[in-house]
């Protein structure tokens, strides 16, 4: 290849000094300042506070309170209820991403519209929706009481409800992402011999992990911390049917400041490591 | 392997993709499947492939019923318009993947493949680039590593999806000289889709011309441009000029010598080669005006006004040599003669 030479004079190729897009400095400082001290003042404060409120009376009484039967089991409910939920909702989720991505049916966008509504119903009424379905003057309340099955005010009905509240999280966020993949690779799998069970842990499941990852901590995040959902079927007996997140809120109704502030920041830990985490794996993903 | 096409019909939801579409490809031909965007010819790829199924009709290969396989139990190998290399595998573990799947029993041990995967990588020229990933190769290399994996299960046939579509125009041409020695080399039943007549006519042995889901000529590529069997394939495969009777051209083409007392149809089909161009000087030829000219190479086509014709104002092309033109020094406004040696009458 020859260079092309032109004949332009370097001394004309300086760049201008002010940039086009560079506002003054007295816009760009004050800019910075409020969004500095919004985050500082509504973010960063009250996460200090709790972590100062739960240490207040020394690190003694926080260990004490977190080793309260009532709080230890709270911890184990919450712990138990994201363990059942977080497997079944992936599974669920790319189940839900597969079909709509990768087939043509009658009520795609029905079943789409459908995986949304945990996200547009408040957490609530998807609570009193079991209530009035597993309920004792609910649908199947007589039937269940005749069975000897306990769903509300019990831990199936946190369970249930927890499902509910997280079942979007994993399923959308695979479907814009296999959506922008398109079916290629899979059919080259197909073609090459691979059965449509091999197709889809060597090809599909590689290229969606890290995005599968990400729904996954969500999915988890949201069913250790749903407060509303499961507030409405739990009850809250202590010891028995109360999650982390309602135990806080039954110490806080006790004027036990400090245990309300020591389950509040585990929950707040929670979110800081699930933060690092999701930055973390957006990281990964972007840089494959 | 043969393959056999019988009465094949596809529909996607009203519109008809296919229709009583009948195929025949003789062991180790290499077809080009030519037609414009649209025509069914990629839909019919995908249903000899079994990544679609027809309707309604039969595929069979070399004789035996493979209508009701799914892709992949029929040994076809595919390869795609953008390649589908697995984005998260080395280029070695791409092209070893059909073989890593096979059901155990079938299964070559890891010596026998990696010896197969770097001679197949060795035969597309790429056995240095093993240890890459598709992002880091470029579309003319992707294009080849996916081509390997494709041939690393010994496929019964090749098929290719627009293999050349998402290149730049100078590795299409390499790459086109490339794939008709490979198929020389490996004699697999080959087909391929395009939408480019130019790379069919190069590259394939056998040209398949559909239109609208239906197959409208099948034959060698001198066939289809010496004989076009009706006046889309005429005017799909190269450049033609087109004169229709019912226009009144019928005066201007009989003064240029194609006029026949027994027309054969109401309009005229003529190459811009079969139109012999001459300094005017009167007598038996139709006359016209030289408006321009293009270079195109070995060839200048020249872009030609029709005087005293009565019929359309459509510009009339004719080919010719470099040195013929030179020779005959032309200028833009000058008349000339023109005479026509071979017309495709159609109705």
């Amino acid at each position: 290849m020859n260079a092309i030479t032109h004949p332009i004079n370097p001394a004309k190729l300086v760049a201008p000094k002010q940039q086009a897009l560079q506002d003054p400095n007295w816009v760009r400082w004050s800019l910075i300042t409020i969004a500095v001290s919004f985050i500082g003042l509504f973010i960063c404060l009250p996460l200090g506070l709790v972590m100062f409120q739960a240490f207040s009376k020394g690190i003694a009484a926080y260990w004490s309170e977190l080793s309260q039967a009532d709080m230890l089991s709270a911890i184990k409910l919450t712990l138990l209820t994201a363990l059942i939920t977080v497997p079944l909702n992936t599974i669920f989720g790319v189940a839900a991403a597969w079909a709509i991505t990768r087939f043509e049916f009658k009520g795609k966008s029905l079943l789409t519209t459908l995986i949304d509504l945990p996200f547009s119903v408040s957490p609530v009424i998807s609570g009193l929706i079991f209530v009035l379905l597993f309920g004792a003057e609910g649908w199947f309340g007589e039937w269940l009481m005749a069975h000897d099955i306990k769903i509300i005010f019990a831990v199936p009905g946190i369970i249930l409800a927890t499902l509910f509240i997280t079942f979007p999280f994993v399923a959308r966020q695979l479907i814009p992402l296999m959506q922008e993949m398109g079916n290629q690779e899979e059919e080259a799998a197909l073609s090459l011999g691979a059965s449509g069970w091999k197709t889809f842990w060597a090809v599909t499941i590689p290229n969606i992990k890290w995005a599968l990852l990400y729904g996954v901590l969500l999915c988890n995040a949201r069913a250790m911390g749903e407060f509303g959902a499961v507030s409405v079927v739990s009850g809250h007996i202590r010891g028995l049917t109360n999650t982390l997140p309602l135990h806080v809120e039954v110490n806080y109704n006790d004027y036990n400041v400090t245990g309300a502030f020591a389950g509040a920041s585990i929950l707040a830990g929670l979110a800081i490591v699930t933060l690092i985490l999701k930055t973390a794996l957006e990281r990964k993903q972007n840089n494959r | 392997m043969s393959i056999l096409l019988t009465d094949i019909s596809k529909n996607f939801g009203s519109f008809s993709a296919l229709e009583h579409v009948n195929l025949e490809v003789p062991e180790g031909e290499l077809v080009a499947l030519l037609g414009p965007s649209g025509c069914g010819k990629t839909t019919l790829l995908r249903i000899i492939a079994g990544l679609e199924h027809a309707d309604k009709g039969r595929v069979l290969i070399s004789g035996e019923d493979k209508t009701a396989q799914s892709v992949s139990q029929r040994g076809i190998g595919f390869v795609f318009q953008h390649y589908a290399l697995f984005r998260h595998m080395t280029v070695f573990e791409n092209v070893a993947f059909g073989l890593r799947v096979k059901p155990r029993r079938d299964r070559p041990n890891n010596n026998v493949i990696t010896k197969k995967v770097h001679a197949l990588l060795e035969l597309v020229q790429l056995d240095f680039l093993h240890d890459r990933y598709p992002d880091q190769l470029s579309g003319g290399q992707r294009q080849r590593i996916a081509l390997a994996r494709a041939l690393a299960v010994e496929p019964s046939v090749l098929l290719l999806d627009e293999p050349f579509g998402a290149l730049d125009a100078s590795v299409r041409k390499d790459l086109r000289q490339w794939l008709r020695n490979l198929h020389h080399d490996l004699n697999v039943t080959s087909i391929f889709v395009t939408h480019d007549q130019e790379e069919a006519m190069e590259v394939a042995s056998q040209v398949v011309v559909l239109n609208h889901g239906r197959i409208e000529q099948q034959g060698s590529p001198s066939d289809i441009y010496d004989h076009p069997a009706n006046a889309f394939v005429s005017r799909f495969i190269g450049q033609t000029n087109i004169f229709d009777l019912d226009e009144h051209d019928a005066d201007w083409l009989q003064t240029a010598g194609i006029l026949n007392p027994r027309t054969e149809g109401k309009i005229a089909h003529v190459r811009p080669h079969d139109i012999l161009v001459e300094k005017s000087n009167s007598g038996y030829a139709a006359s016209a005006t030289v408006k321009d000219w293009q270079h195109l190479g070995a060839l200048i086509r020249l872009e030609l006004v029709k005087n005293d014709s009565n019929g359309s104002t459509a510009p009339v092309f004719a080919e010719m040599p470099n040195d013929q033109f030179k020779q005959l020094k032309l200028h833009r406004g000058d008349k000339v003669d023109l005479r026509i040696r071979q017309a495709h009458w159609f109705h």
